[in-house]
């Protein structure tokens, strides 16, 4: 039978002789240039020059109209000694992040815990959770205005309701309005929770049986099994949430207009860039400003790569190896 | 053996059936405890949405009123709101951006994404590897001397910078489809190319075609981005009301109509319509996207 076999595939080659090479088939270059050539030009003219100019700019004063001129380090000492905008969309900035970060990332959890447990109608749940974050930022800013509203906002008026009487003025009182601002980002937390979901459904039924028979209860369950399985979505939502929260603006811009934030409790980094370089045209400035960000999620990002060893459980090996 | 009497046997059996029972009410208990904080959290989600469509059927003045109900119904908002304000104006700017958008980043992605997937050769990895790069780069770095730019070519205000930059590729889109592509079996390709196959009619007659669910995805993603997208709008057509989109549009509507609450709540109302419409018919592929790349949009 083996015989056969073997005699079967040696039928075209004399016996001892080696098969030869696959003919390689020639790269097609042209081919592969023009696909890329679109990208090629957007990476040059949209990415490439785009920051080696604004890295130059960021050290001088420039108005678009006037040519450049040179001033050295001006731009960064004016941010940290003369601008006290700036310190205070840094402290806004860092204050969103450090409060809601985590509570999106714990809120998350929980909703997409609860979304695992039914056996039937996980869908229509998980569409209803997943929709508000499809809603357009400037009508979702805008809607919560109006439900937040102190005077005839339907929150308020629950919150009376169950007896209390002095319920917060929300985006109006410049002490609450960030956490509005919190509660608008919570209730549009689909994106992280699917993500939270895909990484509940993948821990294997086979642990948590294993741990009831050894007696563990649900939280045990939860802390020793679910929590390190899920640290590598954890770490993934830490560090584009602080890329995303020094990127936030719609909702802080819309609001504020919607309230007229005169107090500044709504402004953020990005709203101060915005205002820097598309308000003053001050744009010598405002790229010094956008590369003191770049250098900020920078510095965090590695931060959380070089700390996820001691925290971070992966499976199979690294998610960047 | 004498053990197992009829009298011990029948209380065996008792006791099963009470364990049964009391496993299926603890069971059953279970259950409606997850429904219920299921639906009180469906409830939270939902309940936004179910406010500014009720506000949206108020009278201007009793939206300002405490009221939960309207009292009466003025389905006459969704007529006016295209006669106070150029509704129909605003959201044929907004398709046209939207849909020129989705043209640019779907016919300069694919081809893209397919020699990176399809086919070997030096340098591959080092453009993966700057995609990658591309797409955690913060907005702000870049967006001063982009301005510049089209300022400097006389395009603001104009549609074009909302536009143009989707044709030379977006990151996003190319990191997806790469993925996809890179699940289609090289056997296909090897076959087509030894019948000689150029390589593109290989990518539009096998490729693409295979890889529809994934274009379809980018296309949807490209489309709602740029339907949802505020701060592009902002710096580029905010000077010309005529070029308004709809985020601009509703954020100015303040300004010009001190504040009609129930009109701008039917704005808003119309405003969603389309996305929300747009999810329930192709919800699986948004959940995938994001689970695939952890990104929306």
């Amino acid at each position: 039978m083996l015989n056969t076999m073997a005699g079967a595939t040696s039928l075209f080659r004399k016996k001892g002789e080696v098969a030869p090479p696959r003919k390689k088939l020639k790269v097609p270059r042209l081919f592969i240039f023009l696909c890329l050539a679109p990208w090629l030009f957007g990476i040059i003219f949209f990415t490439a020059y785009p920051m080696i100019s604004s890295f130059y700019q960021s050290f001088t004063r420039y108005n678009i109209i006037d040519k450049p001129v040179f001033i050295g380090l001006d731009n960064y000492e004016r941010m940290f000694f003369e601008d006290d905008d700036f310190m205070k969309a840094l402290k806004n900035t860092i204050w969103i992040s450090v409060i809601s970060i985590p509570l999106r990332i714990c809120f998350a959890i929980f909703a997409a815990w609860l979304l695992t447990r039914p056996k039937r109608g996980r869908n229509i749940y998980r569409t209803i959770f997943f929709l508000p974050s499809m809603v357009p930022a400037v009508a979702a800013t805008i809607v919560f205005t109006y439900v937040f509203n102190p005077v005839y906002g339907p929150i308020n008026k629950g919150l009376e309701f169950v007896g209390i009487n002095n319920p917060p003025y929300w985006f109006l009182d410049p002490n609450w309005s960030k956490w509005a601002l919190i509660i608008l980002g919570l209730w549009g937390i689909g994106d992280t929770m699917i993500i939270f979901l895909a990484g509940l459904l993948d821990v294997p039924k086979s642990l948590y049986e294993a741990a009831e028979l050894e007696g563990a209860s649900g939280f045990q369950s939860f802390r020793f099994i679910t929590l390190p399985l899920l640290t590598p979505v954890i770490f993934f939502s830490g560090v584009t949430g602080v890329i995303g929260s020094f990127q936030y603006f719609t909702q802080a811009f819309v609001a504020s207009g919607q309230v007229n934030d005169y107090s500044k409790a709504m402004y953020f980094y990005a709203t101060h860039i915005y205002q820097t370089a598309f308000k003053a045209y001050e744009m010598g400035y405002a790229s010094a400003l956008a590369w003191f960000l770049l250098l900020i999620t920078m510095l965090c990002t590695l931060v959380i790569l070089k700390t996820q060893k001691r925290w971070v459980h992966y499976p199979n090996g690294s998610l960047f190896k | 053996m004498s053990q197992f009497t009829d009298e011990k046997l029948k209380q065996i059996d008792r006791e099963a059936v009470i364990l049964k029972r009391k496993k299926k009410s603890k069971d059953f208990l279970q259950t409606v405890g997850d429904h219920s904080a299921l639906i009180t959290m469906s409830v939270i989600f939902a309940f936004p949405l179910f406010m500014v469509f009720i506000i949206s059927l108020m009278s201007a003045g009793q939206a300002e009123t405490r009221s939960f109900w309207p009292k009466p119904f003025v389905w006459h908002n969704y007529i006016e709101v295209f006669t106070t304000v150029p509704f129909l104006k605003w959201t044929l700017n907004t398709m046209f951006v939207s849909v020129m958008g989705t043209i640019g980043v779907v016919i300069s992605s694919v081809p893209a994404a397919y020699v990176l997937s399809r086919l070997q050769w030096k340098g591959r990895h080092t453009t993966f590897l700057i995609i990658l790069g591309t797409m955690m780069l913060p907005g702000q770095v870049t967006q001063i001397p982009v301005y510049i730019i089209f300022a400097k070519l006389g395009w603001i205000p104009s549609f074009l910078p909302l536009i143009v930059p989707a044709f030379f590729g977006s990151a996003f889109s190319i990191f997806l489809l790469r993925q996809f592509f890179t699940s289609i079996p090289d056997e296909i390709s090897d076959a087509a190319r030894i019948d000689g196959c150029s390589e593109f009619k290989l990518m539009m007659r096998i490729v693409v075609p295979l890889a529809k669910p994934a274009i379809s995805a980018i296309a949807l993603f490209a489309f709602l981005g740029s339907w949802n997208d505020f701060f592009g709008p902002l710096l580029y057509i905010a000077e010309n009301p005529d070029l308004y989109t709809l985020g601009i549009g509703l954020n100015a509507f303040k300004g010009d109509h001190h504040t009609e609450t129930s009109l701008m709540m039917t704005a808003s109302v119309l405003f969603m319509l389309p996305v929300i419409v747009i999810f329930f018919f192709s919800q699986k592929v948004f959940i995938e996207g994001v689970t695939l790349t952890g990104v929306k949009g």
